[in-house]
């Protein structure tokens, strides 16, 4: 790893204006994407913003029809905490699918959606789920917030502080994890809400995490995994690696997105 | 180069280091606690696993920055003089390593589990949380005998301090 200044904000004040003023600098949440980037030398910031001892990023809240997580709150906060549980299961089994326990213990909510890996897990939670992810300068629906591999709509001195996750009638994410990585190869995340059914899919795309419009139609009318029968999406468009081909992801959409619809069921 | 102050197995260190250090380098490089292992320095082996405030953390992806006023306990802080903790012993007794790389990391996720989990813990459940530990030597069996043990006898142990 190349060496950097390395920076403590004590603020997100301070924080935005380091980030304005310092050349090449970066955000540092839980580094369990950064660093090994850095390790690697895919990314090399001359300057580091390290986020971990800014007041009030982190912490779950129900306030009224929504669940808010600050950005700072780590996979395994969410995993274990009652009140996502029990407003949101599906989330908190998500962020209990990330990883490994130890990363889990580092790795940030903010961190994730503002990295938007094309296998990240919480992507599909935020886009099925139609959350808003708030920021210092703004409120960004889902659909506006992700926009490509590894990119966002965040700008250079944005930072993500919350993501308000309005409450579903029924939800569930089922995924097909990459054993070596651990990611995921293909993820769906199934949100039955009160004016809509949204299918969020992470691990496949070649622009990232995507809806399934198709799906979300079929389920309206009957909210049953048979009501996915016959349906696909086509290899078109899915990633194609060493882990596996355009068409068996295209494949594995269908058959997550059904195990969705059951676990959302039960 | 900036300074970074922390408690490590229960002693103040303060030192002056490079931004880009990480963890595992400060404890291994600058403290000489060699017992914490780097496999891959890549966050997948898990043979560097400490804990910071008391939750596990792979040591090889977080700068020792990022520990500032944190309390941080290595596998070092476990035997108390010549006896083991309850957890290495269990290792000891159920043949829970062969060359040994990866135990320090082992021992130290498993310590960290029990403390979330509990005592009575299932293969199944053991298996799961060893996602981010790699051992190239045992096939895993062992190791997973070892900590259902270790989590048992550790309740032994603290029942036992706590009737003291
Ligand atoms: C072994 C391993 C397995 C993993 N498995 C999975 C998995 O199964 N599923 C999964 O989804 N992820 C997985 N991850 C990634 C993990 O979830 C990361 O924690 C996450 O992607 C990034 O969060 P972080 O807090 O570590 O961010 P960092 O690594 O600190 O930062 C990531 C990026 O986001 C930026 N950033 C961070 N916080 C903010 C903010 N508040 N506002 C704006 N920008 C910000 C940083 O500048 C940086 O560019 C894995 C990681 C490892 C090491
Ligand atoms: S050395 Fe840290 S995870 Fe392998
Ligand atoms: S005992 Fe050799 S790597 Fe685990």
């Amino acid at each position: 790893m190349y060496n950097f200044t390395y920076h403590r904000a004590s603020g997100l004040r301070q924080a935005t204006n380091l980030l304005g003023k310092l050349d090449e600098a970066k955000l540092l949440a839980g580094g369990q994407t950064l660093l090994p980037t850095m390790k690697q030398r895919l990314a090399a910031p001359a300057n580091l913003v390290d986020l971990n001892k800014v007041e009030g990023l982190s912490g779950i809240e129900l306030q009224g029809r929504a669940l808010v997580i600050g950005a700072m709150t780590r996979h395994a906060e969410v995993a274990s905490s009652p009140v996502v549980q029990q407003a949101i299961p599906a989330l908190a089994h998500l962020a209990g699918l990330i990883g490994d326990p130890a990363v889990r213990h580092m790795g940030t909510l903010g961190g994730s959606v503002a990295n938007n890996d094309p296998n990240a897990d919480y992507p599909a939670a935020c886009l099925a789920l139609a959350a808003t992810i708030i920021t210092t300068k703004r409120k960004l629906i889902a659909d506006e917030f992700f926009t490509g591999l590894f990119e966002t709509a965040l700008m250079p001195d944005e930072i993500v502080v919350k993501v308000s996750f309005p409450l579903p009638k029924k939800a569930a994410y089922e995924k097909f994890r990459n054993p070596a990585s651990r990611y995921a190869l293909v993820g769906v995340f199934v949100a039955k809400r009160p004016s809509e059914i949204r299918v969020a899919v992470t691990g496949a795309g070649t622009s990232g995490v995507f809806r399934v419009p198709a799906f979300e139609e079929a389920l309206k009318k009957r909210f049953s995994p048979k009501a996915l029968d016959g349906l696909g999406v086509p290899a078109d468009g899915m990633s194609s690696d060493i882990h596996g081909g355009a068409e068996y992801r295209a494949h594995l959409v269908g058959v997550m997105a059904k195990r969705a619809v059951a676990a959302a069921m039960e | 180069m900036p300074r970074v102050s922390l408690t490590v197995n229960g002693k103040a260190v303060t030192a002056d280091v490079e931004s880009r250090t990480l963890l595992v380098q400060f404890l291994r490089e600058n403290l000489r606690l060699t017992g914490t292992h780097v496999g891959c320095d890549t966050s997948q082996c898990g043979c560097c696993v400490v804990h910071v405030d008391g939750r596990a953390v792979k040591s090889c992806t977080i700068l020792v920055q990022q520990a500032e006023g944190a309390d941080v306990k290595t596998i070092e802080s476990l035997a108390v003089g010549d006896t083991l903790h309850p957890m290495q012993e269990a290792f000891r007794q159920n043949h829970g390593l062969q060359c040994g790389f990866c135990t320090p990391g082992m021992i130290m996720t498993a310590v960290d589990l029990v403390a979330r989990k509990g005592h009575d813990l299932d293969d199944k459940t053991i298996r799961e949380e060893l996602e981010g530990n790699l051992c190239r030597c045992t096939g895993y069996h062992n190791i997973v005998k070892s900590i259902a043990a270790g989590a048992k006898a550790m309740a032994a142990t603290t029942t036992a301090q706590a009737a003291e």
